[in-house]
């Protein structure tokens, strides 16, 4: 008696695995359409590395935020609904070339990344420790002292901390070549262990 | 829906004041700001995951399939748009609901407006020889006079209350109710039984 309500309901109509080919279209095609009345603010994807999953997520201007399994994906696209815009998709398509050139540097196929990014989750001074750090040449490493004294503030070695460690976008800007100045690696967005591992990749690279 | 946030409560503006007079309270402005900071807005992509399924099938309940997936791509983009300025506490699947019953009132009047005037509106090869049974069920929901359509699609297939259904189709819920049991009721006189489950199981 109930089976037509059931069926109008939608019982039993999803595929065993739970993909749905109409889903998938419908997000295809709102992914272009989005993009064509400039409604996308923030595509992403997951990509996995020697390192663990990657999250990757653009705005228009560029890679805004790379983020590693720790840092928890959901909480990280939360955080950026609130801070950047909600209307966030999954957008693979738009992250290929992020990916690529990720895939490369754990390939020993690249030292320095070629992409635009957008760096406004980091302001005023973490900014600029920032925007310095892709000084610091594929395979060496700066101390967090040096690297405050570079930047024009040699007292503000903690604050650089700070940047290194709120960084919105590791491995693309490489924090993690930033050091203790006894030459331990120090902490890291990533993980003490991840630090460790892309530092013996760089001086292997 | 009323515009009250869990701040404005009268019972919480009564605990924040007695919590002024008494100080610093130990709880109550935190309790405030936590329940504040839960109900912010997700990213949209949730919304597709959680809600894409049944946007879809109300669309196709509602227009052949071409235009059904159409019609959900078009209620999505519209959603995304206007999503920064949803209130974070609102009932998301009802608001998708209410833009698809307009997207596809728009499609079904332009075809109205534009074909020549016969019984049935002209289909799709896919839809004229349904082979699924979901086809099947599309084509005879399809088929009902418009307000058992939407009444059937918004009540049985997106799940929402009568209540809801009346605010969507701008009715009363008497109305809606009616219009959805007579729309079951012309169903089951017309939707055969599904053929034996050897369609079912192939994909």
């Amino acid at each position: 008696m109930n089976d037509l309500e059931h069926l109008l309901g939608g019982a039993g109509r999803q595929g065993s695995d739970g993909t749905d080919p109409a889903l998938a279209r419908l997000r295809a095609e709102l992914i272009r359409r989005a993009a064509e009345r400039n409604l996308l603010d923030v595509a992403y994807r997951t990509v996995d590395s020697p390192v663990g999953a990657l999250l990757l997520a653009a705005t228009p201007a560029g890679l805004v935020r790379v983020a590693y399994a720790r840092e928890d994906h959901d909480a990280v696209l939360a955080a950026l609904a609130e801070r950047v815009s909600p209307r966030i998709l999954s957008a693979p398509a738009r992250l290929d070339e992020a990916a690529r050139q990720l895939d490369d540097y754990f390939g020993h196929r690249r030292h320095a990344f070629d992409l635009p990014v957008d760096l406004r989750l980091a302001r005023g001074f973490r900014r600029t420790v920032l925007e310095h750090l892709p000084d610091v040449a594929y395979g060496r490493t700066v101390s967090y002292a040096q690297l405050a004294a570079e930047v024009g503030n040699p007292r503000a070695v903690r604050a650089v901390g700070t940047a290194c460690a709120t960084n919105p976008l590791p491995l693309v800007i490489p924090c993690h070549r930033v050091v203790r100045g006894d030459g331990t690696p120090g902490g890291y967005i990533g993980g003490p262990d991840t630090k460790l591992v892309l530092l013996d990749l760089e001086r292997s690279g | 829906m009323a515009v009250v946030t869990p701040l404005t409560v009268p019972a919480s503006a009564r605990r924040r004041a007695n919590a002024r007079r008494r100080g610093p309270g130990p709880t109550s402005r935190i309790v405030a700001v936590a329940r504040w900071s839960v109900v912010s807005l997700p990213p949209f992509d949730r919304v597709v995951t959680e809600h894409g399924r049944v946007v879809l099938r109300v669309c196709r309940a509602l227009l052949p399939q071409h235009d059904a997936e159409d019609a959900a791509a078009d209620t999505f983009l519209a959603a995304l748009e206007a999503y920064p300025r949803l209130r974070p506490d609102s009932d998301v699947k009802a608001w998708l609901v209410t833009i698809a019953h307009r997207k596809a009132v728009d499609v079904l009047r332009r075809r109205t407006r534009h074909a020549v005037p016969v019984a049935e509106v002209p289909e799709r090869p896919d839809d004229r020889q349904p082979t699924t049974p979901d086809e099947r069920l599309w084509l005879a929901v399809r088929a009902l006079p418009d307000k058992q359509r939407h009444a059937v699609a918004y009540h049985y297939v997106a799940d929402m209350a009568y209540a809801e259904v009346a605010a969507v189709m701008g009715t009363t819920e008497a109305a809606a109710r009616r219009n959805a049991a007579d729309g079951i009721k012309a169903l089951r006189r017309g939707y055969p039984p599904d053929p034996p489950s050897t369609e079912e199981t192939t994909p």
